[in-house]
Parts: structure tokens; C-alpha cells; sequence
């Protein structure tokens, strides 16, 4: 069966900076797709590129058996984009914005009208239909956006961070939108700067990092790759945690760096049988662990382990990513 | 509940149905936010009365004759001002993401500016209807009657939609909506104000004279003059059109090849 996306060193630049350097991609048909990475990225320019909106410098890329250079149209006709900033026009009303999309998408009045209806209902927005979009919420105009998406069903959709900024409520609803949308057979790629929404809808995922996939797979795939599982901590103050590291460094003979927040740790465990005794030491040491957990190491560990720096750490430094761009 | 239509997907909108489409929206943005109509209104709709009652006297032995003179020249004032509207309508539905929307899909690429264009012969014509209903409250009374009146505003709509290309380039090429209003002051101040809408040029000074005789606003205003009272000059609404045409000509197909162009 044709891919449903497959790029070949596909390459964006704007000016100087290489936005997209070359991206190989291959999305499957009939699931959710997560592209993983910090702030710049590339994310954005990708689906742009994709979605058409933006042509591409250099490599190919074809989106549903179709060059997106070539033949845009065609593209256009099978996928639907939701872009990073929602796209609703704030003078209309819910309601209106959404039979304003189904006309463009070739309803008749009176079917946009009625699918309008539906979607609303479905998006749990009908008492809020008449309303102007500037008077929603985020997670409102969120849902209204992806609605918008969805009044013709695409045989690829294209989420870009469906939840940044949404409250955790609003997140699990989006999150219950995305997963009925790819059982319904659609193909989804999404974006995401969040570990754990990648974890959480994605089959498979790639980690982009300055506009290269650094790795790709299954998210098990990716743990695994990680190796050993994690500890992570959480300590009561926060100013114990030079101490705690060296502890724990001593005790599980392994590295320790530290979590995004200045109270947490995280340390390799190769050796599971030191951990009651790694616990035990820093209970003697007079640190107090306000939270423990133990398993799997997160993606955010992949990160760290693909990159040397926590996805935080990229977040905090988008300016040093585009001048090494650069 | 499945979100997924149910119903099989119709082809795409016609370029016809996608411009009235946004047509439809530019029109709903007037209704849900008329202050954007009355703000650039209100201006003319002062000067009006400022002008007729405070120097109509003076410039034209009257306030009763002097609004027949002035009320054509503020209809052609007031339109040529919210041309600039369309820059501001575009810049924002750029910088709002809503013309990525539009882009990715699959309807007629430049639709959305016809659509813009179609919604802004409706503002143009609610205006120019407000202007002149307060014309005739302070006693307009256009000799050549409702024919001459819609000749008139029809080929005020025309030049302004000359013009209104010029704000759809602004519009691409500045950061915000803000910024578009501010350069239009530039131009259209001097525009307007450099012509005979509110005075004969004849008590003028030479070099002052010269410049308001080649404005087209100036043979704009006598144009609609001309066709509201029914002593309408062939050549001034020949030089309108024109300009109307050259005006097109040189700034239409620089702006939907900016538009086609990536951002
Ligand atoms: N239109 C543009 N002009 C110039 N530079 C751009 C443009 N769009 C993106 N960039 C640059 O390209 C790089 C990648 O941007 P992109 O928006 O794709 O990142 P992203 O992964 O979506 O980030 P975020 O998580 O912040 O949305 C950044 O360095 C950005 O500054
Ligand atoms: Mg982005």
C-alpha cells in the first residue's frame, strides 16, 4: 500500500537557518504519527511542507502517493490541517465558521449548515454555536479548529500541537478526539512538545531535533533503546539535590541527571536489587523524596540520552539551536 | 458518537460558490463587528457637517448649496478611506492563521481575495448609502435622482476596488493590522484632502492647482458630481476609468503573485 507520507531528505530554509534538514520520513497508513520535539524544532515548517503551505528547498516528499511540489492540488484534496495557532475567524460565531469551511469544501447551504450542527453536538459546542469564536476558550477554540477539520473526512489530518496551552481537562478531551478520529480509519500526524502525549496517542513517533529525525520507532522501541530503567525522584527541597545525586550516584554506580524542575532526578538503574538501598541512603542522608517512581524510562529520558540535554533544556535554549544552525 | 461525516464527500467549491463563500464572511464580520464601518465613517460624516455649516456659507453662499457640491466629493472621501480595509481584513487573517486555512483547501487559490473583494463592495455601498441619507436629511437633492446617484457611487466602487489592490499588497508585506492603517494615512490623506472635494481649485495657488488637476480624486468627485446632478463631463469619467484600469492593471497581478508566493 502508498505511504502515507514518505519524504526523502527533505529540506526547508528560511535565510540562514535550516529549518527542515533533511527529513526522512514514512507514515503508514491508519494511525497516529507523533513528530516529537523541542521549540524550532522544525516541527511546524514540516507539516507546512506537507500540508503544501510551503514549498519545499530540496529532497521530495509525497503525501498520499502525491509530490507535494507537483502535484498540490491533489494533496489538498485528501488532507485537512490544523494549524499550530488556531485558525477560526474570532468575528463569527462557532457556527458560522464551521459552515463557512463546509462551503469551501463543497456543501450546499443547507448541508453545511446541518454538518455544522453535527459537529458541534459532536465537539460538545452546541450551547456555545451561536456565540462568537472570540468569546471561547482555548480549549473551545481548540476544538472548533479541529472540528473545522473534520467537516469533510480527510483521508490524512494534520494536527499541529493540538494541546499546548490547554488545561489538563481540555487535553484529555482533545486526546479522546484524536483517538476516535484514528479509529475511525483516518491518518493522523501530530506535533507535540509534550513526552507524554507522544507516549500517550502515537503509535509511532519520530524525535526531530534541529530539523533532523534523530530517532524513530514505537515508543517501546524507543525506551528500549535507552536501556535500563529509570528512577525518577522528586525531593522535598530542592536545594538537597546536588547531595542527592551524589548519592544515588554512589549507591547505583550509575548516571544521574537532573529532571526538568529544580527538585527532580532521574537515575539509570541497571541493577535493581540496590534500589531499596539507594532509597535507604538517601532516608539516612536526611533527604526527603516527596515523590518516587520507578519503570520504564520516559521519553523524556530518550531525549536525553538521543541529545545529552533534557527536552526542557532545548526549550529554554532556542536561540543557542538556531545559531548552531546557522 | 462518530466524528467523521457520514455523508460521501462532495467536490470541492467552485471558485464561483468560494468567492461568495467568503463573501458571505466578509459580510458577517460587518454584522458582528459594525464598528469597524462606522469608525472610518464617522470622519466624513463630520467633516460633512463641519464643512457644510461651518464654511458652507462662505464657499458657496449657502449651507443648502454648498452640501449640493460637497456630498458627492464626501461619498468619494469616504469610500476611498475604507479601502484601506482590505489590507487591514487580510493582514489579519494572515497573522490569525486564517488564511492557512484557506490555502490548504482544495477550493480556487485566490478566492479568498475576491471574497474580500466582494465583501468590500458591500461595505463600500453601506457606506456610501449612510453618507447620502444624511446628505439628503441636510437637504441633498441630486438633480439626475436615483439613476445618477447609482452611476455615481458605482464609479466610486470602482476605483476603489483599483485601489484596494494596493492595501492587499500593503497588507502581505507588513507585520501587523495596525501597521496597515498607519501607512494608509500617508497616502490617503494627501489623496483626498489634494483635490477639490470640499473646495472650487480656482482660489488656489498656481503649483497647488496643478497638482489637484491631476489627482484622480479630483475627476472622481467631478465625476460623481457630475452623474448625481446630471451635468456629467464624458472626459472626467473617462479619465476614472482609466486610472481605475492602469491602477489595476500595474498592482492586480503584483498581488496574487505575492499571494501565490509561500509565507
Ligand atoms: N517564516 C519563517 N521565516 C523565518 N524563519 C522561520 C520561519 N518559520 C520558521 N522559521 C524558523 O525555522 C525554525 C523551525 O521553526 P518551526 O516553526 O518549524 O519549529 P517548531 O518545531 O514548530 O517549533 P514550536 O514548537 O516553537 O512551534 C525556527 O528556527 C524558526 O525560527
Ligand atoms: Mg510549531
Amino acid at each position: 500500500m502508498i505511504p502515507a507520507i514518505e519524504t526523502t531528505a527533505l529540506v526547508k530554509r528560511f535565510g540562514e537557518t535550516r529549518a527542515v534538514d533533511g527529513i526522512d520520513l514514512r507514515v503508514e497508513r491508519g494511525a497516529v504519527y507523533g513528530l516529537l520535539g523541542p521549540n524550532g524544532a522544525g516541527k511546524t515548517t514540516t507539516i507546512r511542507l506537507l500540508a503544501t503551505l510551503l514549498r519545499p528547498d530540496g529532497g521530495t516528499a509525497r503525501v498520499l502517493g502525491h509530490d507535494v511540489a507537483r502535484e498540490p492540488a491533489a494533496v489538498r484534496a485528501k488532507v485537512c490541517l490544523t494549524g499550530q495557532f488556531a485558525s477560526v475567524d474570532e468575528d463569527l460565531t462557532g457556527h458560522e465558521n464551521l459552515v463557512l469551511v463546509a462551503r469551501l469544501f463543497g456543501h450546499a447551504w443547507k448541508g453545511a449548515r446541518a454538518r455544522a450542527d453535527e459537529l458541534l453536538a459532536a465537539f460538545d459546542l452546541a450551547d456555545a454555536a451561536g456565540k462568537q469564536a472570540r468569546t471561547y476558550s482555548g480549549g473551545m477554540r481548540r476544538r472548533l479548529d479541529i472540528a473545522a477539520s473534520l467537516v469533510v473526512t480527510p483521508e490524512l489530518l494534520f494536527l499541529d500541537e493540538p494541546t499546548t496551552g490547554l488545561d489538563p481537562r481540555s487535553r484529555n478531551q482533545v486526546w479522546d478526539i484524536v483517538r476516535a478520529i484514528a479509529a475511525d480509519g483516518t491518518t493522523v500526524l501530530l506535533t507535540t512538545q509534550y513526552l507524554e502525549e507522544a507516549d500517550r496517542l502515537a503509535g509511532r513517533l519520530a524525535v526531530i531535533d534541529h530539523g533532523r529525525v534523530i530517532a524513530e520507532g514505537t515508543s517501546q522501541e524507543l525506551k528500549r533503546s535507552v536501556g535500563s530503567n529509570a528512577l525518577h525522584l522528586r525531593l522535598d527541597d530542592a536545594s538537597h539535590r546536588a547531595e542527592a545525586r551524589h548519592v544515588l550516584r554512589r549507591v547505583l554506580g550509575a548516571e544521574v541527571h537532573d529532571g526538568a524542575d529544580a527538585a527532580s532526578l532521574t537515575a539509570r538503574v541497571h541493577d535493581p536489587a540496590r534500589l531499596a538501598e539507594a532509597v535507604a541512603a538517601l532516608g539516612a542522608g536526611g533527604i526527603a523524596v516527596a515523590e518516587l517512581a520507578y519503570g520504564q524510562p520516559s521519553l523524556d529520558d530518550v531525549f536525553f540520552a538521543l541529545t545529552g540535554r533534557g527536552s526542557e533544556d532545548a526549550v529554554a535554549a532556542p536561540a543557542a539551536s538556531t545559531e548552531k544552525v546557522a | 458518537m462518530s466524528l467523521l461525516a457520514t455523508t460521501p464527500r462532495p467536490p470541492a467549491a467552485s471558485p464561483w460558490a468560494a468567492t461568495l463563500t467568503l463573501g458571505w464572511r466578509a459580510m458577517l464580520k460587518i454584522k458582528h463587528v459594525p464598528f469597524q464601518l462606522f469608525d472610518v465613517t464617522a470622519f466624513p460624516l463630520m467633516m460633512t457637517l463641519m464643512f457644510t455649516y461651518l464654511f458652507g456659507g462662505a464657499l458657496a453662499g449657502s449651507p443648502r448649496e454648498y452640501v449640493q457640491y460637497l456630498i458627492p466629493g464626501i461619498v468619494v472621501q469616504t469610500i476611498v478611506f475604507i479601502t484601506v480595509y482590505t489590507g487591514v481584513g487580510l493582514n489579519g487573517d494572515i497573522t490569525k492563521g486564517l488564511f492557512d486555512r484557506f490555502r490548504s483547501v482544495p477550493i480556487w487559490q485566490p478566492a479568498p481575495i475576491f471574497g474580500a473583494l466582494l465583501g468590500d463592495v458591500f461595505r463600500y455601498t453601506t457606506a456610501a448609502t449612510m453618507v447620502i441619507l444624511l446628505g439628503l436629511v441636510m437637504g441633498f437633492r441630486p438633480a439626475a435622482g436615483v439613476v445618477g446617484v447609482v452611476a455615481a457611487v458605482a464609479l466610486i466602487i470602482l476605483f476603489a476596488l483599483s485601489l484596494s489592490w494596493m492595501w492587499i499588497i500593503v497588507g502581505m508585506k507588513v507585520q501587523s493590522p495596525e501597521s496597515v492603517m498607519t501607512s494608509s494615512f500617508l497616502l490617503l490623506f494627501p489623496l483626498t484632502m489634494g483635490s477639490n472635494i470640499f473646495v472650487d481649485p480656482r482660489t488656489m495657488p498656481g503649483w497647488l492647482r496643478a497638482v489637484v488637476a491631476v489627482n484622480p480624486v479630483t475627476h472622481l468627485a467631478d465625476a460623481s458630481r457630475g452623474l448625481m446632478h446630471g451635468n456629467v463631463a464624458a472626459r472626467d469619467v473617462v479619465w476614472v476609468l482609466v486610472a481605475s484600469a492602469v491602477v489595476t492593471a500595474v498592482f492586480a497581478p503584483i498581488a496574487l503573485r505575492m499571494y501565490h508566493r509561500e509565507r
